[in-house]
């Protein structure tokens, strides 16, 4: 620690030079932390999601429907210790371009296999009672200042009313919220008894069902349990937990992890070249000086010491800066993309701290080794 | 000496001493060529993206969805619309006098892909037999067309070369249903491309549904479009909305790159701000390496202009070398790789393309780059003091 | 009595460029403990190169050079590190201050060698500056100080860690012949009262004539200079 003001005052010889050089490592530590931020933060809201709920879906695609017959059937398969379901229906509001996200459901059900979500007191009864209300999520509410009571008019481009009516009308009986924040609460939630009746096809089918299991550990085998009783039917099913789910569902956007690693390996790459040019140019103009510490006793391996301090501190520091970045930033770039606040996880501050400093000693070895050769006799007579 | 013949003479000095410089100008160099690389990656990948989409739409043809739908999968036609639609005017006629329109259903169907095994959605199109007049650019490479009536489908190249057990003969199971592979096409690299065509009938009686999802028409020429959507939308019978193919494409791909073009000004921006950092470091440390050198020529009586334009003509050569490497290693790279992206109902699979464009915007970036590094050095060239510059020890 | 530092029968040649050259051949030379000698002598007389085999800085060929009972002609490069931290203060022409520390903090430098407390290390640098008369200097950095000041600081950071000798290679070389004179005194002072030995390089006469003792270096070896010759 005491030779942190030696360090620290080497590192400012060149103001210039190290402000600009800190000014790129930081930039690039930023790139960094957002990137490695984004995919661990994936990561970990896999790792948060439930193993001990499945979906159930189509075996052919998430847009074939299921028949709501398949609901008595799987409620019979031993573990399965609650049923919903789930129907999506697309809509907007006034325009099409205000997209709503609204589902059809079994509201006492869906609230029994979800306790994270919250519901105020009554809304459930008043949703039993009144066929065309709707539970709205929080977000959605403070979006479109809609509240308790208001009647809201959808449309929908696949859903057409046996009426002929263009507009399904709901009444909002309450606002629901996801207890942990990070699933975003902007759904529109409203009766499947009603829409089922209502609409003019698809009758009696859903979309997917969700089923609570007594325990995760035998997921895999409930789940082929499920699958094996509508297998060679018109409708057999694929059933995953939710965890193996969202991380099928993330490998289908295609390979994000290979295109981060190859752009952060980029940008080490030329980190690397930068500031090991910073530190052999500093080396280069302070053999003299670092004769004179030499001659004071300062030992070879001191020196390299030094130089090493040296170049530790200027990546650490600017790391820190751009990392620290990242984590303000973290939040705003998950809201952006539809997740809730998630903080920088301090795993990934961590690795940024390492890879700074690996990128320090690899850039400072060839001029610290230098260093060793300086002769303190030749150094001083300016040879 | 004239100013120019004095830039002349100084750039030429200083372009001179380069070598003797060699690990710090690289650093421009190599810090460019970081940049333009990855710019050149990413920005690659989106625009072909982009193009793969639009590719697929035609200005002489038009789309028809259900009123408010946003694409093909949130759109429903029932049946007795279909007649109407094609019959309006402004469509052309196949050969056989058939209108040529096209009521088409989309389905998705999940399958595995060859470089992870993990499953991914394909498009599955059901066309009318019209859709060969239709889409002309659409052709078969081997096998043969499915037979109406049948179950029988052809496969896009993309989407074959992407996912496994497409081959002809080989057989997929869509809803209650077993499919069989009679052909392969080609349809230049679009959308389409990434997709499976079966009969619109056979296949909307094998979901059995009733509805389609969207009707193409091709139009008499561009210029009908207006005359059959004038006729479509003031139809009381119809509640549709009509656009041009080519915009339909448009608006799906500018959908697609909204979060694309975010990552990639978001990556953009930060790497040339740390390649801008790079520069100004490297010319700062040439300007001061060179600092006697620079005194010396002020004094004989040479200008400032002279200093100001050898240290940008640096700048400006080290970068553009710099844009030509990165450039040219993520030609080498990535030009012609195949690249599949997808979401819950279909993957699309295209091919990247690295086009002259993209490759000269990316090079006049990192140029512009240079310069802005070489500036502020080249000015504190040309302030410098020539009396204590001289003293300096270089 | 004992000298402090014993010189045998050392040689010395380097190699510059392709030619071999014979700088010290069989010299002897003893400094008793509280002398001031100064080695005088023309460019090339290997009065440099003495300088540098008694401040640890380089060995010599053959021979034996024994500092304070200790022989450190033998010693390896890592050894001869750790004692001149221990042994030799050193003073240059140049100063040779770290133009980014402040006064304090380059007087510092030898202390961080020991294991001094931080507390401790302050009051020595304080007490280094006190006795050079740069205490209200302190926190200034190099290039605010005079020629005369900076050797001053130089001269604070040689004596800070109590060395058995102070080294001084042409102290006066780039200063004026007033400043040269107080520098000179501030030595003389540390001879006489705190009993410094003193070896110090210089071709100055006048700077000479400050010391106890003078030796002509000519040639690799060694002859009496007359006192104060150009006084």
């Amino acid at each position: 620690m005491k030779y942190l003001p030696l360090i620290w005052a080497g590192l400012w010889r060149k103001r210039v030079r190290t402000v600009l050089t800190m000014l790129s490592v930081a930039v690039a530590f930023v790139l960094f932390g957002v990137m490695h931020g984004v995919t661990a933060g994936i990561d970990q809201i896999i790792n948060q999601m439930s193993d001990s709920r499945l979906r159930i879906q189509s075996r052919v695609n998430i847009t074939e429907a299921l028949p709501i017959a398949h609901l008595g059937r799987i409620e019979n398969v031993p573990g399965v210790l609650g049923v919903g379901y789930y129907n999506f229906v697309g809509a907007y509001y006034q325009e099409p371009r205000n997209q709503i996200s609204a589902g059809a459901m079994d509201m006492s059900r869906q609230t029994a296999l979800f306790p994270e979500i919250k519901v105020p007191d009554g809304a459930l009864d008043a949703m039993a009672r009144t066929r065309d209300g709707a539970l709205i999520g929080a977000d959605l509410a403070k979006e479109r200042g809609w509240k308790v009571g208001d009647r809201i008019p959808l449309r929908s481009s696949i859903w057409m009313r046996k009426d002929g009516a263009q507009d399904w009308t709901f009444e909002i009986l309450g606002i629901y919220s996801w207890a942990d924040g990070r699933v975003p609460s902007n759904e529109f939630w409203i009766n499947y008894q009603y829409f089922d009746e209502e609409r003019t096809f698809g009758n009696g089918t859903v979309t997917i069902y969700f089923a609570r299991i007594n325990d995760p550990a035998h997921s895999a085998q409930i789940a082929e349990q499920i699958d094996g009783l509508f297998a060679n039917s018109a409708n057999e099913t694929q059933t995953q937990n939710e965890r193996d789910w969202l991380r099928g569902r993330i490998a289908q956007i295609g390979n994000m992890a290979f295109f981060v690693n190859a752009i952060i390996g980029a940008v080490m790459f030329t980190l690397l070249f930068l500031t090991g040019n910073t530190m052999m140019q500093s080396v280069r103009e302070r053999i003299p000086e670092l004769a004179v510490l030499k001659t004071y006793g300062f030992s070879s391996s001191a020196v390299v010491l030094l130089v090493l301090g040296e170049a530790l501190l200027l990546c650490g520091v600017a790391a820190g800066i751009g990392l620290g970045l990242a984590r303000l930033a973290q939040p705003s770039i998950f809201r952006a993309i539809g997740a809730g606040g998630l903080a920088l996880p301090w795993s990934v501050i961590g690795t940024g701290l390492g890879v700074a400093a690996v990128v320090a000693i690899i850039s400072a070895l060839p001029p610290a080794w230098r260093t060793q050769r300086i002769s303190i006799v030749d150094a001083l007579a300016g040879r | 000496m004239s100013a120019l013949s004095q830039m002349g003479a100084v750039t030429g000095m200083n372009l001179r001493s380069i070598p003797r410089r060699l690990g710090s100008s690289s650093v421009i160099v190599i810090g460019i060529a970081g940049v333009v690389g990855v710019i050149v990656a990413v920005f690659g990948m989106t625009r072909s993206l982009s193009q793969a989409l639009v590719d697929t739409g035609r200005p002489d043809r038009a789309i028809v969805l259900r009123s408010g739908a946003q694409n093909e999968t949130s759109s429903t036609l029932l049946v007795d619309a279909f007649a109407t639609i094609k019959n309006a005017p402004g469509v052309a006629r196949t050969s056989a006098g058939d209108a040529a329109g096209s009521a088409e259903m989309l389905a998705s169907v999940n399958l595995i892909r060859r470089e992870d095994g993990a499953q991914a959605a394909v498009g599955v199109r059901g066309v009318e037999p019209t859709s060969a007049t239709i889409r002309p650019e659409v052709k078969l490479i081997d096998g043969r067309m499915f037979r109406p009536g049948l179950r029988e489908m052809i496969v896009g190249r993309g989407a074959q070369h992407e996912f496994k057990n497409l081959e002809i003969g080989d057989h997929v199971g869509l809803r209650d249903s077993v499919w069989t592979i009679v052909g392969i096409f080609e349809s230049g690299g679009d959308a389409n491309e990434s997709r499976l065509f079966a009969d619109a009938q056979t296949l909307m009686s094998a979901y059995k549904r009733t509805a389609a999802n969207s009707v193409t028409v091709l139009l008499e020429s561009e210029a009908s479009f207006d005359e059959f959507k004038t006729a479509l939308t003031t139809n009381p019978t119809l509640s549709v909305s009509v656009e041009r193919e080519r915009d339909y494409y448009q608006r799906q791909s500018e959908d697609a790159n909204t979060f694309f073009d975010l990552v990639t000004t978001f990556v953009g921006i930060i790497m040339a701000l740390g390649a801008l950092f790079g520069a100004l470091n490297t010319m700062y440390s040439a300007v001061s390496a060179r600092t006697v050198e620079i005194a010396t020529l002020r004094a004989i009586g040479f200008g400032a202009s002279g200093v100001v334009s050898s240290v940008l003509v640096e700048a400006l050569l080290l970068s553009f070398t710099g844009a030509v490497v990165g450039a040219a290693i993520a030609w080498l790279l990535f030009n012609g790789n195949t690249i599949g992206i997808g979401n819950n109902v279909g993957t699309l699979v295209f091919q990247m393309r690295i086009t002259p464009a993209l490759l000269g915007s990316s090079v006049l970036l990192a140029c512009i780059v240079g310069l802005l590094g070489g500036l502020l050095p080249a000015l504190r060239a040309a302030r410098m003091p020539v009396a204590t510059a001289l003293r300096a020890t270089a | 009595m004992t000298a402090l530092v014993s010189i045998k029968q050392v040689y010395k040649s380097y190699v510059r460029g392709k030619q071999r050259v014979e700088v010290l051949h069989g010299l002897d030379l003893d400094v008793e403990k509280g002398e001031f000698l100064a080695l005088m002598g023309p460019s090339g007389s290997g009065k440099s190169t003495l300088l540098n085999l008694i401040g640890g800085l380089d060995r010599p060929d053959k021979g034996e050079i024994t500092v304070a009972g200790q022989r450190i002609d033998q010693l390896s490069s890592g050894q001869l590190a750790k004692w001149r931290a221990r042994h030799v203060g050193f003073i240059f022409q140049f100063y040779n201050l770290l133009p980014v520390l402040t006064a304090e903090r380059n007087v510092e430098v030898p202390l961080l060698l020991t294991k001094l407390s931080s507390r401790e290390r302050k009051r020595n640098v304080q007490a280094a500056l006190d006795l050079v008369g740069l205490a209200d200097r302190a926190k200034h950095k190099p290039s605010e100080l005079s020629g005369g000041q900076q050797q001053r600081v130089a001269i604070a950071r040689a004596l800070v860690a109590d060395p058995t000798l102070l080294v001084c290679d042409e102290p006066t070389g780039d200063l004026d012949r007033e400043t040269s004179d107080s520098v000179l005194q501030l030595l003389e002072l540390l001879n006489r009262q705190q009993g410094k030995t003193i070896v110090m390089v210089t071709h100055d006469p006048r700077a000479a004539g400050h010391a106890s003792r003078r030796l002509h270096v000519d040639k690799g070896s060694l002859g009496e200079a007359p006192v104060g010759a150009a006084a």
